[in-house]
């Protein structure tokens, strides 16, 4: 099991930082998805391609690497449909398509991902020759800057149009996309607590479908892992960056003549969030790691890794944020962006819960 | 050989040498000893320490991989500890020739038995305000004063002493190291009974001993430099044993809890899932460390943050043990044997907590030298030691 990075992992996150320390500081996270960034971060440092394989034009990386480059863009707050297409291509790994992979890989394509990945009250149906899906997602992450949607329905609609999904299920799940700004699908955006990552209410009216390959329920339990995986680097991200700004303001800023820093009920405090930081990157080394090597692991290095950095990340941006002080409660100050992606983050799976109970299902098997 | 082949031979030696998850009887130091003098014959006691003062000069390659086929077994070293990985590495890195002449070999072999004498009642996180006296005569130097928390001083043959020797020097400027003859005259060692009714460590106390000069560590009122080099082991060595191996039979352990706890209760598996949580997290984080450390990169403070971590799962272990078990937890069987398991893993709790650093010391270190926050204000520094507040007052 390796939990250190790589020199070519090293140079990769030296890379992805100091674009995105230049190109979306955490500062300009609060004006939203700039498309022009996004389009330079999948041009120049080819980031979307990252996990695609070789053969549709990415860089055949792993787990292990798409986490370095999850850890920095969590760091940055980078609005945007970046974390949603990282999900799709995920997905697209179980159930390969050249368009998509082509597509997300050369930058073209920003897809998203339903969540859960087999969502409750989609409908599929044959209609016309094609596939035709109903039903509304009520939370699609980045859904309003999205092109593409993958969803996987439960099994595959018989041919003749009559069946509904579920009924003629003969393996498990199918992954399928929709095309989001095509015929039958309103996307209605909503308003969010993170002000840097958007969502939309996604409603589909006969909205045309492509089946790309069979997830099977195996594939789909996969995917929901490789998610929680990601996510996770994400939070990594978060975590530390949150840790570094209240660390740096401690050493700046003065109270009854010392710096805050100096007073043990400041410096305890940041202690302790370091020692977070130190186990998150641990678990989430290792969780990637699992998804890479191991995928008899995989499943528990998941909802290890989303039980332990989900709440540690929250933890600690929630403490870097009382420890600046009344400047932090303020809306100039950017210490409320990582409270409230830290939150959002910490929810978009499910609810905690779900985490916990399933380590306590798997501790058991 | 290579590593490989080092590896084999060593599960090969422990396998005829040492039994696996056999506990060392506490009192048997004979057997410890006959068990030491085994281990270095065969090459593996001081893998790492330089040949030309009896260790094997090897690299941490072959430390490793020895410890790693150790793990599986229960070796009789306790007595030694304090000796391997304080006070032997202090000798190697600052003693004299004469002193490694003397001293490193029979420690290896575990011909003699080391205790680390620093701590005193009015000294504990605050080690520089010691006050054990020692005062110049001729060549040799006469000890006064008491020490604390003395782990193996009962068994030990000698013990590294740090002494105040200038009281109008500043605190860290006064201070002198020795080594000690634990059973020279003036020297009385008294068990330390402590929360657990056991007696884990002793009080030391010093009356007018005679301490030869040739037997002083580093200069004169240059004994804190020659501290901060033990205290830096004894980091090194704990946080090294951190997630190693644990007694198969600890009942606050996840796997104990999983079986005696009622795991249908949702309450129950939440606690448990918690611990899990909690365990995984430092053990993958005390693997990274050591990977870290593998590719050349040191811990240093940070294992500090290792250190921290253990204490307080510790804490947090026995705490649930004994919340899940009920009142069950607080009484023995009336068999004269105690209060039972849990009370003792209890009472011992708060052990990890307090040696080799308190919580908060481990929090300062993090703060300042991890994370590079400034100290707070010292009003102990330049002052002359006489002139200063220390211990405990009014």
């Amino acid at each position: 099991m390796r939990l250190t990075l790589t020199p070519e992992q090293r140079e990769l996150r030296e890379a992805v930082r100091s674009f995105l320390a230049a190109a979306s500081p955490p500062a300009k996270a609060r004006d939203g998805y700039d498309p022009a960034v996004h389009a330079r971060l999948n041009g120049e440092l080819g980031l979307s391609g990252l996990i695609v394989p070789e053969e549709y034009g990415g860089a055949g990386a792993g787990m292990a690497e798409l986490a370095v480059a999850l850890e920095e863009t969590g760091a940055a707050l980078l609005p945007g449909p970046f974390l949603a297409t990282a999900f799709a291509a995920l997905a697209l790994t179980r159930a390969p398509d050249k368009e998509l992979l082509t597509g997300v890989a050369e930058g073209r394509i920003a897809a998203t991902l339903a969540l859960p990945v087999v969502p409750d009250g989609l409908t599929a149906r044959a209609e016309g020759g094609g596939l035709v899906v109903r039903g509304t997602l009520p939370q699609v992450l980045s859904g309003a800057e999205a092109d593409v949607l993958l969803a996987a329905l439960p099994g595959t609609p018989a041919g003749d149009g009559s069946g509904a999904p579920g009924e003629a299920s003969d393996g498990g799940p199918v992954l399928v996309a929709v095309d989001l700004g095509g015929p039958g699908v309103t996307r209605v955006p909503l308003e969010t607590l993170d002000l840097t990552r958007s969502q939309a209410r996604v409603e589909l009216d006969g909205a045309p479908a492509r089946v790309l390959g069979r997830l099977g329920a195996e594939g789909a339990a996969a995917v929901a892992d490789l998610v929680a995986v990601a996510l996770a680097a994400e939070q990594l991200g978060v975590l530390r960056a949150s840790l570094d700004a209240i660390v740096a303001y401690a050493k700046i800023r003065v109270a009854f003549g010392r710096f805050i820093g100096s007073y043990q009920g400041v410096k305890h405090k940041l202690a302790d969030m370091h020692c977070k930081l130190e186990q998150a990157e641990s678990v989430v080394r290792y969780a990637a790691w699992a998804a890479d090597e191991d995928p008899a692991e995989l499943p528990h290095a998941a909802a290890l890794a989303q039980a332990h950095t989900g709440r540690a990340c929250f933890e600690v941006a929630r403490d870097q944020l009382l420890l600046h002080g009344g400047v932090g409660f303020t809306w100039e100050h950017d210490a409320h962006l990582f409270y409230k992606r830290a939150k959002a983050d910490e929810v978009l799976l499910g609810p905690p819960r779900v985490h916990r109970a399933r380590l306590a299902a798997l501790m058991e098997a | 050989m290579n590593l490989d082949e080092y590896r084999r031979a060593a599960r090969a030696w422990l396998r005829d040498y040492a039994r696996p998850g056999e506990s060392a009887p506490e009192n048997a130091i004979s057997h410890a000893k006959d068990f030491m003098a085994r281990l270095y014959d065969a090459g593996y006691s001081g893998i790492t320490w330089p040949a030309r003062w009896g260790g094997q000069g090897l690299t941490q390659a072959e430390e490793r991989a020895f410890a790693a086929e150790a793990r599986h077994f229960s070796l009789p070293t306790y007595v030694f500890s304090i000796g391997l990985g304080m006070t032997g590495p202090t000798l190697v890195d600052r003693g004299t020739d004469e002193q490694r002449e003397r001293f490193v070999r029979p420690l290896l072999r575990g011909e003699e038995i080391w205790c680390q004498l620093f701590s005193e009642p009015g000294a504990g996180s605050d080690v520089a305000a010691l006050q054990t006296r020692a005062v110049r005569d001729g060549d040799r130097w006469i000890v006064n004063g008491q020490k604390v928390w003395t782990s193996v001083a009962q068994h030990a043959d000698w013990g590294l002493l740090l002494t105040r020797t200038n009281p109008d020097a500043p605190k860290h400027r006064g201070l002198t190291m020795f080594v000690v003859g634990m059973r020279d005259p003036g020297v009385t060692v008294r068990p330390l009974k402590d929360m657990t009714g056991r007696a884990h460590f002793n009080e030391v106390f010093f009356d007018d001993v005679a301490v030869p000069d040739a037997h002083r560590v580093g200069e004169v009122d240059d004994g804190w430099s020659v501290a901060v080099t033990t205290l830096l082991h004894e980091r090194l060595s704990i946080s090294a044993g951190v997630g190693m191996g644990r007694a198969k039979d600890d009942p606050t352990s996840l796997e104990a809890l999983r079986r005696t706890a009622d795991t249908s209760d949702p309450l129950v598996r939440d606690d448990l899932v918690e611990l899990h949580i909690r365990t995984r997290a430092l053990a993958l984080f005390n693997q990274r460390l050591a990977q870290e450390a593998e590719a050349g990169l040191f811990p240093g403070a940070r294992g500090s943050a290792a250190k921290l971590l253990l204490a307080e799962l510790t804490l947090f272990e026995a705490d649930l043990a004994t919340r899940l078990a009920g009142p069950s937890a607080v009484v023995g069987t009336g068999d004269g044997e105690g209060a039972g398991p849990l009370a003792h893993a209890i009472s011992l709790a708060p052990a990890m907590s307090l040696g080799g650093g308190t919580n908060e010391i481990m929090r300062n270190i993090i703060g300042e030298r991890v994370l590079g926050l400034p100290p707070g204000p010292r009003v102990d520094k330049t002052v002359p030691f006489k002139d200063l507040k220390v211990g405990t007052q009014g």
